[in-house]
């Protein structure tokens, strides 16, 4: 069965609740393939519970989640995993293992061949001198660099990541951004990208998803987010970085 | 100084033998048991707790408590479960070494970045992938720091195997102590601690190879390790050819009769080890269940001891008594009595006209008698006592050293004494002889494990000791084991006992 026109992952109907109080409440969602989705909500609105559902990080209690059309109940969660690309805020580098060591993880497990850790560097704007070093070694942009480089040698077409840049500085986070957005255009991925600043999503995906108490209560694309057709969620959400782009504009007049 | 350091290399290969079992035997349960608690937090809890009860029970009385234990056990199988020796030093030394490799493990593992643990989950690692790749790299530096003192526990505390009969470095230490020679004492405790320190040194080195992530530090510290190990058990294989073990009781006597007896078995080609400081129940289980193969007992103790005889024979009817006792049950051997007793008498200063206990009976209440500390509260006491209506204007009990010394000050007029001990020779006392035959007598009487029931060369060595050994001879070479001043080592003291003998033109008087 071809999987050309399915959607590269769906959530019919799934929740997930922690001791009583909803994290994902009933959510149904598509995301197309090939598609750049941020996933906006303030802090403890299920953003990243929906995200650790997709690769059985995490069971939801009813409903399903589907990876190319299939069940993810129903699949190997080690396999599912290693064809999945995730990226952690805290970047979860194996501390003991070298810069090429962590990229060629994922290769290493499956018994796969080994990939080419110059060119993973190349892709991720590292220099290949850096593959034997520690993590220890390296600055947090290069961590988070070698911990994108890591998710992307699984050879995955679907790419999670959970709030990668928040514990960056602002020029890394953008530089960052841009990175992970020409990857994703690069490579024909679909990526779905965990964040809590605004200003991020906008700039770098094609639609933004507003979650709020594990519901879904905007989905919209940048453009109409600005324009306040989503909502008064969205609307409040997307003020601030609004209101600060047109104070910074009043500036340089 | 020779001699103690020549007894050291079959002790410190037996030393080690036994801490590297016990630590290997941790390792293998404190391990699974770690990695099973690490992630359940009740059972953690349960195997710390129990790991910390261990370790709060002193080391010689866990020791103490195995040997009713496997004695029950063995009991139960037949005997094919030895109560002395290495399986209860084994376990006693297992269980001490579980508690800081339980303890480390467990929070090496919990220390672990859950982001760590997180991420390994999410590049897809089965959890023997994740343990292998993950968990025991990242807990290994703190697993390790926790294994190098359950080592230098082990070591330590594997001096006090020698208490229950298995050979250790605690043998000079328990031997130096009893017969006051500091450089035996010295010599165990210092090769102790340098074991101590030279594993815990090359332990360290696997742990910063691990944690540097030097693989060429971390095999090199293994093969340094595995080279010392073996090169501490040489001595075992040369020791595993014909070899008689000469068990010894923990006072200068028996240490001095064992190197008798041992000189005569080496010149008979054997060779031989010594087992030091058996307590007297141990002694007799240990020669039964062939564990030694010959020592020397006193004839009162087997009596009422192990036989739980209460009656008071004379010499030779005791003696056959335990002849039938020993071919009926246990199947030891009794090669024969030595000659001299070390029993119960009582004794005066030089001089003062008494000659038997009838005598001072008659002038005892003017007279104070200074006993040891148990004496008045042991049966021999009640036995004279009664039999001779002996009583005393006053009684007092001293510790054995002060005890010779009231007498000689006139502080006591008559003293409990041990009568093979050397300072009745050195002060020239009167030992009181006892006509009414009350007080139990306490022969020295050679014995052999079953095993050796046919070995004629063994017998026929030490038969010659049979009855030529005189209480005088005895008393000398225990006094210049036990004086304070130009002290003489055991060995020097059977070289001294084996002269007497040879000399002797024709053995003492046969018993009575």
């Amino acid at each position: 069965m071809s999987t050309e026109g399915l959607p590269a992952l769906a959530y019919e109907q799934a929740s997930r609740r922690y001791a009583g109080v909803s994290a994902v409440d009933y959510v149904s969602l598509k995301i197309e393939r090939g598609s750049f989705v941020a996933l906006v909500g303030p802090s403890g609105s299920g953003k990243s519970t929906l995200l650790r559902l997709a690769n059985r990080l995490d069971t939801p209690d009813t409903g399903r989640v589907l990876v190319d059309g299939k069940d993810v109940a129903h699949a190997d969660p080690i396999q599912l995993r290693r064809g999945i690309g995730y990226v952690f805020q805290n970047i979860g580098l194996f501390p003991h293992l070298s810069v090429a060591e962590n990229i060629g993880i994922i290769p290493r497990l499956a018994g796969r061949e080994p990939v080419d850790i110059g060119a993973a560097l190349a892709r991720v704007g590292l220099s290949p001198d850096l593959a034997g070093r520690l993590p220890g070694q390296l600055s947090g942009g290069q961590q988070q660099r070698v911990g994108i480089a890591r998710a992307l040698a699984g050879e995955g077409k679907l790419l999670l990541m959970d709030e990668p840049f928040g514990a960056l500085d602002p020029v890394t986070r953008d530089t960052l951004g841009k990175t992970v957005r020409r990857l994703h255009d690069e490579l024909g991925l679909t990526t779905i990208l965990v964040t809590h600043d605004m200003a991020e999503a906008l700039l770098l995906a094609d639609r933004i998803i507003v979650m709020n108490q594990g519901k879904i209560v905007a989905d919209a694309s940048p453009r109409e987010l600005l324009s306040g057709q989503a909502g008064p969620e969205a609307n409040a959400l997307v003020a601030v970085p609004r209101e600060q782009a047109e104070r910074l504009a009043a500036l340089l007049q | 100084m020779n001699e103690a350091l020549r007894q050291l290399p079959p002790l410190l290969a037996s030393h080690v033998l036994l801490a590297a079992a016990a630590l290997g035997l941790a390792l293998l349960i404190g391990l699974p048991l770690a990695l099973a608690s690490a992630r359940r937090p009740r059972l953690a809890a349960i195997a710390l707790g129990l790991a910390g009860l261990v370790q709060t029970i002193p080391g010689l009385a866990l020791l103490a408590l195995f040997y009713p234990l496997l004695l029950a056990l063995s009991a139960l199988l037949d005997g094919r479960v030895p109560a002395l020796g290495f399986l209860p030093a084994l376990l006693a030394l297992t269980l001490y070494a579980l508690l800081p490799i339980l303890r480390n493990v467990i929070a090496g593992l919990q220390g672990i970045d859950p982001a760590v643990l997180q991420a390994a989950d999410a590049v897809g690692m089965t959890p023997r992938q994740r343990l292998r790749l993950v968990e025991a790299p990242l807990a290994a530096p703190v697993a390790m720091a926790g294994v190098r003192t359950a080592a230098v526990w082990t070591i330590g505390a594997a001096t006090l195997a020698t208490t229950v009969g298995y050979p250790s470095l605690g043998n000079p230490i328990f031997a130096g102590l009893q017969i006051e020679r500091w450089d035996l004492v010295l010599s165990g405790c210092i090769a102790a601690a340098v074991l101590a320190l030279a594993t815990d040194g090359l332990l360290g080195l696997i742990e910063r190879g691990i944690g540097q992530r030097k693989r060429r530090l971390t095999y090199t510290g293994i093969a340094l390790l595995i080279l010392g190990l073996l090169l501490a058990c040489l001595p075992l294989l040369r020791a595993a050819e014909r070899t008689v073990t000469i068990g010894a009781k923990n006072f200068s006597e028996q240490y001095i009769l064992a190197r008798l007896i041992g000189g005569r078995l080496e010149k008979a080609g054997y060779h031989v080890a010594y087992r030091e400081g058996l307590g007297s129940a141990v002694a007799f289980r240990a020669l039964q269940s062939g564990d030694i193969d010959v020592y020397v007992e006193y004839s009162g103790t087997l009596w009422a001891g192990t036989m739980a005889r209460t009656d008071t024979p004379s010499r030779r009817a005791m003696l056959n008594d335990i002849a039938r006792w020993m071919a009926a049950g246990p199947k030891t051997v009794l090669l024969g009595p030595l000659g001299f007793e070390n029993a119960y008498a009582l004794a005066v200063r030089p001089n003062s006209g008494v000659a038997d206990i009838a005598a001072l009976a008659a002038k005892a209440p003017t007279l104070t008698l200074g006993a040891d500390l148990e004496f008045l509260d042991r049966p021999e006491w009640r036995a004279i006592r009664d039999a001779y209506g002996l009583k005393f204007k006053a009684t007092r009990a001293y510790s054995p050293t002060f005890m010779y010394r009231a007498l000689q000050s006139g502080q006591a007029d008559a003293i409990s004494a041990f009568s093979s001990d050397g300072r009745i020779a050195a002060d020239h006392l009167t030992v009181l002889a006892d006509p009414k035959g009350a007080m139990p007598h306490y022969d020295a009487i050679l014995l052999a494990a079953p095993g050796r029931a046919r070995d004629q060369r063994f017998l026929g060595a030490l038969r010659p000791l049979v009855n030529r050994i005189s209480v005088e001879d005895m008393r000398a070479a225990n006094y210049s084991v036990d004086r304070d001043l130009d002290k003489q080592t055991p060995e020097a003291a059977a070289r001294w006992l084996e002269s007497m003998l040879r000399h002797r033109s024709t053995p003492p008087p046969d018993l009575p």
